[in-house]
C-alpha cells in the first residue's frame, strides 16, 4: 500500500485549476444581476447633485404619473417607518434617504421602482427637488475651521465636525526616545481618496413573500451573515425569516463590505409591493457614494541614532470620513489598524494621535484591499525609513536591516502593542535585492543620471497584520470576529464543505477543498464548497482583511479534524483493535502493527452509515467554529525599478521584484494571482488612481474617464519571490496574503521615483505620483504635496 | 412573452417608438420588438436571456460588455440593439459549444487568467478578435488588444500568458509547443 500523493489528489500546494471558472470562462456565472425573478420590478436610486443643502421640498407627482411607475419612496415615506436612518458599521448613523438636507454629492434622496429600468431611470428625473444651499466643506482642515457649519446637526452631542480624537502607544517612553537622538526626521503625507471600483458595481434583488414572511435578498456582499444581522435590527424582522444570498461576486475589496441605502431601500420597496424588486447601481452611483478608502492626511516623525537604529516614532493623522461615519472596522479601533505601523521594525517606543472628521464627501472609509488601515501604516512607515534613510545619508536596504526585528526574536512585541509572532525578514529582503541586482544599481544609477537618465530603486519592507479576530480584541458592532466550517462526508465518500467565508474572486471553491483533501485524504474533487446563503452556510463574519484563510480556512482543518477523530474510532471497530493502535496516513487509517491492514477514509465514510460501532452518533458530519489565537503576519519586500523621464516626469516601471512570506501556500497559484492583482492596486495608487473634490464639493472621478484605473498596457510586469515561515497557530501553517501587495507595494514606487530625484533635494511627492508632480519636483527640487489647499479646486 | 399576445400593464400608452430587429446571436437568428433605445447589452442580456455579456460601467471603459459584432469587437452598452439589425454577434456562450470550450477559454483556466470572472467574457472576445487576426501576437500586441478591458482582479500578467497559450494551442507550429 503505497501512500497517497498529496499534490496528486489535489492536496496543500498543488496549483489545482480552479472549479470555480468552469462557469465564468462559459458565460454561466451567477451574478446578482443575472437572477431574474418571475414579476421582478426595477428600482433606480435618484441622488443629490449638490454637497451641501437642506432639502426644502421634494416633488414627486411627475414620477407618480409615468406609466409602469409603481412606487416612488422618499426620506418621508422611511421616517414613517423609523427607516430614514440606519446605524453604521461604526457606530453612526447614516441617512438612508435623505429627509432634512443632503450631505455629499451622490446622496440618495428618492428611489422610483417601475416595471423596467429605463422608465424608473427617466421617473427619477422628473423628481423635482428644491435645494438651500449651505457652505461645503470637501477637507478635514474646512471643516475644524472656527464657526464652520455643523454637518451634523442631525446629531445631538455633536457640536463640531470632529467625530473623534484618540491615540495609542508610549506618550512619555516616545518623548524621551526623541530627546536622545542623534537625528529627527520629520514627513507629511497625504493618502489620497481612493475607490474600490470592482467591475461589478453592488446590487441587491429583494423578494418578501406575503405569504410565507420570508424575506430572501441577493445581495453583492462580501458578508452575507453580518447583512442579515443588520436586517434583523434595522428592519425589526425576525432573524430566521431573513436569508441572504450573495451568489456570484464580481470582485469586492472591502466596497462590498457595508450595509448600502439601495439595499435597504430595496427591501422596503419589496415588503411594500409584495414583489421582487431588483436594484443595480450605475458605475456613477457606485463611485460616487459607496464605501471609498483612505483620504487620510499623516505626519510624523523618527528618532534616530547615527547609526540608523530607529529610537522612536510619532505619528499623527486627520482622516477625513465624510458625512457619516460607516468604516467597516474593528469596534476597538477607532482609526482602524494604523497602528500595525512598524510592526516589521524593533523600535522601542511610538505614539500615535487620529482625529476623524466629518466633511460633505461620500462616507465610507472601507478597507481597500486592506484590514483596516493597514494600507496607510505600511505607506507611511516605508516612506517615513525612507526618508530617515535620505536624512542619514544610509543606504535605504541596510537602515532596514539595521532595524528588523530578527529571526529569533519572536514572538516579538511591537511599539504599539501587537504581537507578531514569525518572519525571516532580512532574508526575504536579501532575496528581492539580489532578483533585482541591487549590488550594482547604485553604480548604474550614477552612470545613467551621467548621461541624463533618472533611475531609481524602491524598496518596501513589512508585515501587516491579517485575519482578524480573536474574539477578544476584535468585533464588528458587538459580533466577534470567529468564523465557521460545515463539512458533511457522505457515504460513498464524498463530502459538502460550507463556510461563513464569500469568495469574490479569491477562488475558495477550490482551495477549500484542497484544505480538506490535505487534512483528510479525499481528493479535492470529490469535495464540493457552497458560500454565501445564510440558510444553509453556518455563521461567519465574511470576507474581507485576508481573513478568509486564516479565520474559515483554519475552521475548516478543524472541522475535518473532528471527522478524522470520530473516523478513527470507525476505523479502529472496522479493524476490530483498539484506537490507540490506530495509526494514521493521508486518506487511510492502518493496524501500527500491521501496516497491511487499513481502512481508508472512504470506507470510514460508508461504516459511519452502515457499520457504526455499538453507541456511536451515526453519520459523519462536523461543524467548527474557529476564533484564532492571533493575527497571523505575513511579510513582504517589494522593490520596484523605475526610470523617470527629466523632460516630462512620466515615470515607467522597468522591473517589480516581489518577494511574498505568507506562511504555507494552499494553492500556489491562486496566491501569486492574488500578489499580482494587488500589486496592480498598488501601482494604481501609485500612479492614477484618486477621487478629489472641487470647491462645491463636485467629485472629480465620478466615472472612469475621471477615476483611472490601469489597463493591461500600463500595468507593468511582475517578478515574484516566495519565503516560507509557516503561521506557528495556523493549523496548517497558512497566513493572509490577499492584500499584501496592495499594502505594501504602493511605497515601493513612490519610493523609486523619490530615488530617482533624491539628488535633487526632493523628498516627498503624494500619490498619485502624477507625471506633472514629477516635473515640478525636478523642476523646482522641492516636495509637491497633493494636500489642500493645492488640490482643492480640482 | 408568447407569440399570441403580450401582456402589459394597463396603463401602457402606445407611443414609444418600437421596432423589430433580427440579430443573428452565436450563429441563431433572433427576433424582437424593442423600444428603439433599448442598448444592445440590454437586448443580449434581458431579452435573449444571455446574461454572460456583462455591464461595469455604461460608459465605454470597463469592456465587460464586450461582444464581437461581425467579428470585431464592440462595447455593447454603448450600442443601440437597433444598429445590430441584420449583424451577426458572437457573445461568450458562442464561444464554443456547449461540451467542448475554445483555446481561448482552456487558456484563461490553465494560466489563471481570471478571479472573479466578471470581466472575463469581455476579455475572451476581445482576445478571440486579436487572434483572429494575428495568431501569434507578442506581449505588447495582447496587451495593447485588451486595453479596452479592465480586469480590477488578476493584474493581466496570467491574461496575457492565457492569450499566449491560446495561441500556442490554436497554431502549434508558431511558438513553443503546449505544455499541459
Ligand atoms: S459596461 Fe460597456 S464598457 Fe463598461
Ligand atoms: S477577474 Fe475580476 S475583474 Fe477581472
Amino acid at each position: 500500500m503505497t501512500a497517497l500523493d498529496e499534490i496528486k489528489i489535489g492536496g496543500l500546494g498543488a496549483s489545482r485549476r480552479r472549479v470555480e471558472d468552469n462557469r465564468f470562462i462559459r458565460g454561466k456565472g451567477n451574478y446578482v444581476d443575472d437572477i431574474t425573478l418571475p414579476g421582478m420590478l426595477h428600482m433606480e436610486i435618484l441622488r443629490s447633485p449638490v454637497a451641501h443643502a437642506r432639502i426644502v421640498s421634494i416633488d414627486t407627482s411627475k414620477a407618480w404619473a409615468m406609466p409602469g411607475v409603481r412606487l416612488v419612496i422618499t426620506g418621508e415615506t422611511l421616517a414613517a417607518r423609523n427607516l430614514a436612518w440606519m446605524p453604521t458599521l461604526s457606530y453612526d448613523t447614516q441617512a438612508v434617504l435623505a429627509t432634512d438636507k443632503v450631505r455629499f454629492q451622490g446622496q440618495e434622496i428618492a428611489a422610483v421602482i417601475a416595471d423596467d429600468p429605463y422608465t424608473a431611470k427617466d421617473a427619477c428625473e422628473a423628481i423635482v427637488v428644491e435645494y438651500e444651499p449651505l457652505p461645503v466643506m470637501v477637507n478635514p482642515y474646512q471643516a475644524m475651521e472656527d464657526g464652520a457649519e455643523r454637518i451634523r446637526d442631525d446629531k445631538e452631542n455633536q457640536p463640531d465636525n470632529v467625530i473623534y480624537d484618540w491615540e495609542v502607544g508610549d506618550r512619555d517612553g516616545t518623548e524621551r526616545a526623541f530627546a536622545e537622538a542623534d537625528l529627527v526626521s520629520k514627513i507629511q503625507l497625504h493618502y489620497p481618496r481612493s475607490h474600490p471600483s470592482p467591475i461589478e458595481t453592488c446590487g441587491s434583488i429583494a423578494d418578501f413573500n406575503r405569504a410565507t414572511q420570508k424575506l430572501t435578498v441577493y445581495m453583492t456582499t462580501q458578508a452575507p451573515h453580518i447583512i442579515r444581522a443588520a436586517v434583523a435590527m434595522v428592519a425589526e424582522l425576525p432573524e430566521q425569516m431573513i436569508r441572504i444570498i450573495a451568489p456570484d461576486i464580481g470582485g469586492g475589496f472591502g466596497n462590498k463590505v457595508p450595509v448600502y441605502p439601495g439595499y435597504v431601500v430595496s427591501i422596503l420597496a419589496s415588503i411594500l409591493l409584495e414583489k421582487p424588486v431588483k436594484w443595480i447601481e450605475d458605475r456613477t452611483g457606485n463611485l460616487i457614494s459607496t464605501g471609498f478608502a483612505r483620504d487620510i492626511y499623516l505626519e510624523g516623525e523618527m528618532a534616530l541614532r547615527k547609526d540608523g537604529k530607529i529610537l522612536g516614532v510619532r505619528m499623527n493623522c486627520i482622516a477625513d470620513h465624510g458625512a457619516f461615519f460607516s468604516d467597516a472596522q474593528p469596534s476597538k479601533f477607532k482609526i482602524g489598524l494604523l497602528h500595525s505601523a512598524f510592526a516589521c521594525y524593533d523600535i522601542p517606543a511610538a505614539h500615535l494621535t487620529a482625529r476623524g472628521v466629518y466633511t460633505n464627501k461620500a462616507p465610507g472609509g472601507v478597507a481597500y484591499r486592506c484590514s483596516f488601515r493597514v494600507t496607510e501604516a505600511m505607506f507611511f512607515q516605508e516612506r517615513m525609513v525612507e526618508t530617515a534613510a535620505i536624512d542619514l545619508g544610509m543606504d535605504p536596504a541596510e537602515i532596514r536591516r539595521v532595524n528588523f526585528v530578527r529571526d529569533d526574536d519572536f514572538p516579538h512585541r511591537t511599539a504599539f502593542g501587537f504581537l507578531t509572532d514569525s518572519g525571516q525578514y532580512t532574508k526575504c529582503l536579501d532575496l528581492g535585492l539580489e532578483a533585482i541586482g541591487y549590488d550594482t544599481f547604485r553604480q548604474e544609477q550614477e552612470e545613467a543620471r551621467k548621461r541624463g537618465r533618472l533611475l531609481g530603486i524602491g524598496i518596501s519592507t513589512m508585515t501587516e497584520p491579517l485575519g482578524a479576530g480573536n474574539s477578544r480584541e476584535f468585533d464588528i458592532l458587538g459580533i466577534k470576529m470567529f468564523d465557521s466550517a460545515e463539512l458533511r462526508i457522505h457515504m460513498t465518500g464524498k463530502a459538502l464543505l460550507r463556510t461563513g467565508a464569500r469568495s469574490q474572486g479569491q477562488g475558495h471553491e477550490t482551495t477549500w477543498a484542497q484544505i480538506v483533501a490535505h487534512e483528510l485524504g479525499l481528493p479535492a474533487e470529490d469535495v464540493t464548497v457552497e458560500e454565501g446563503d445564510t440558510d444553509t452556510a453556518p455563521f461567519g463574519m465574511g470576507t474581507y482583511a485576508s481573513r478568509s484563510t486564516p479565520v474559515a480556512g483554519a475552521a475548516i482543518s478543524m472541522a475535518a479534524r473532528k471527522i478524522r477523530a470520530k473516523a478513527r474510532k470507525i476505523a479502529a471497530h472496522l479493524l476490530e483493535v483498539s484506537e490507540e493502535d490506530v495509526e494514521w496516513e493521508l486518506g487511510r487509517f492502518y493496524v501500527r502493527s500491521r501496516p497491511e491492514q487499513g481502512v481508508t477514509i472512504q470506507e470510514a465514510a460508508m461504516a459511519a452509515y452502515s457499520n457504526m460501532p455499538d453507541g456511536m452518533e451515526p453519520g459523519l458530519e462536523a461543524i467548527a467554529y474557529y476564533d484564532p489565537p492571533n493575527l497571523t503576519w505575513p511579510f513582504a519586500a517589494y522593490i520596484a525599478k523605475v526610470e523617470v523621464d527629466p523632460e516630462t516626469g512620466v515615470w515607467d516601471v522597468l522591473r517589480m521584484v516581489a518577494v511574498d512570506d505568507c506562511g504555507v501556500r494552499i494553492n500556489p497559484m491562486i496566491v501569486e494571482g492574488q500578489i499580482m492583482g494587488g500589486l496592480t492596486e498598488a501601482y494604481a495608487m501609485a500612479s492614477m488612481q484618486y477621487i478629489t473634490f472641487d470647491a462645491e464639493g463636485n467629485c472629480i472621478g465620478s466615472n472612469f474617464t475621471d477615476y483611472l484605473l490601469p489597463t493591461a498596457w500600463e500595468t507593468p510586469g511582475f517578478e515574484l519571490h516566495e519565503v516560507v515561515t509557516p503561521c506557528p497557530h495556523h493549523p496548517i501553517g497558512a497566513k493572509g496574503i490577499g492584500e499584501c501587495a496592495a499594502v505594501g507595494g504602493p511605497a515601493a514606487f513612490v519610493n523609486a521615483v523619490i530615488d530617482a530625484v533624491k539628488h535633487l533635494g526632493v523628498k516627498n511627492i503624494d500619490m498619485p505620483v502624477l507625471p506633472d508632480r514629477v516635473y515640478e519636483a525636478i523642476k523646482t527640487g522641492k516636495d509637491v504635496s497633493g494636500a489642500p489647499p493645492v488640490r482643492t479646486d480640482g | 412573452m408568447g407569440s399570441l399576445f403580450e401582456v402589459v400593464p394597463a396603463d401602457t400608452q402606445d407611443e414609444v417608438p418600437r421596432r423589430r430587429v433580427t440579430v443573428t446571436v452565436n450563429g441563431t437568428p433572433m427576433s424582437a420588438v424593442i423600444e428603439t433605445r433599448l442598448l444592445l447589452v440590454h437586448l443580449l442580456r434581458q431579452a435573449f436571456k444571455l446574461t454572460g455579456t456583462h455591464m461595469g460601467c455604461d460608459t465605454t471603459h470597463c469592456g465587460a460588455c464586450t461582444v464581437l459584432f461581425d467579428g470585431k469587437p464592440v462595447k455593447s452598452c454603448t450600442m443601440l440593439a437597433v444598429q445590430a439589425d441584420g449583424h451577426e454577434i458572437t457573445t461568450v456562450e458562442g464561444l464554443a459549444g456547449p461540451s467542448e470550450l475554445h483555446p481561448i477559454q482552456e487558456g484563461f483556466k490553465e494560466e489563471h487568467g481570471l478571479q472573479c470572472g466578471f470581466c472575463t467574457p469581455g476579455m475572451m472576445l476581445s482576445a478571440k478578435a486579436l487572434l483572429d487576426r494575428n495568431p501569434d501576437p507578442d506581449e505588447d500586441e495582447i496587451r495593447w488588444a485588451l486595453s479596452g478591458n479592465l480586469c480590477r482582479c488578476t493584474g493581466y500578467q496570467n491574461i496575457v500568458k492565457s492569450v499566449q497559450w491560446a495561441a500556442r494551442k490554436m497554431n502549434p507550429q508558431q511558438g513553443q509547443e503546449v505544455s499541459e
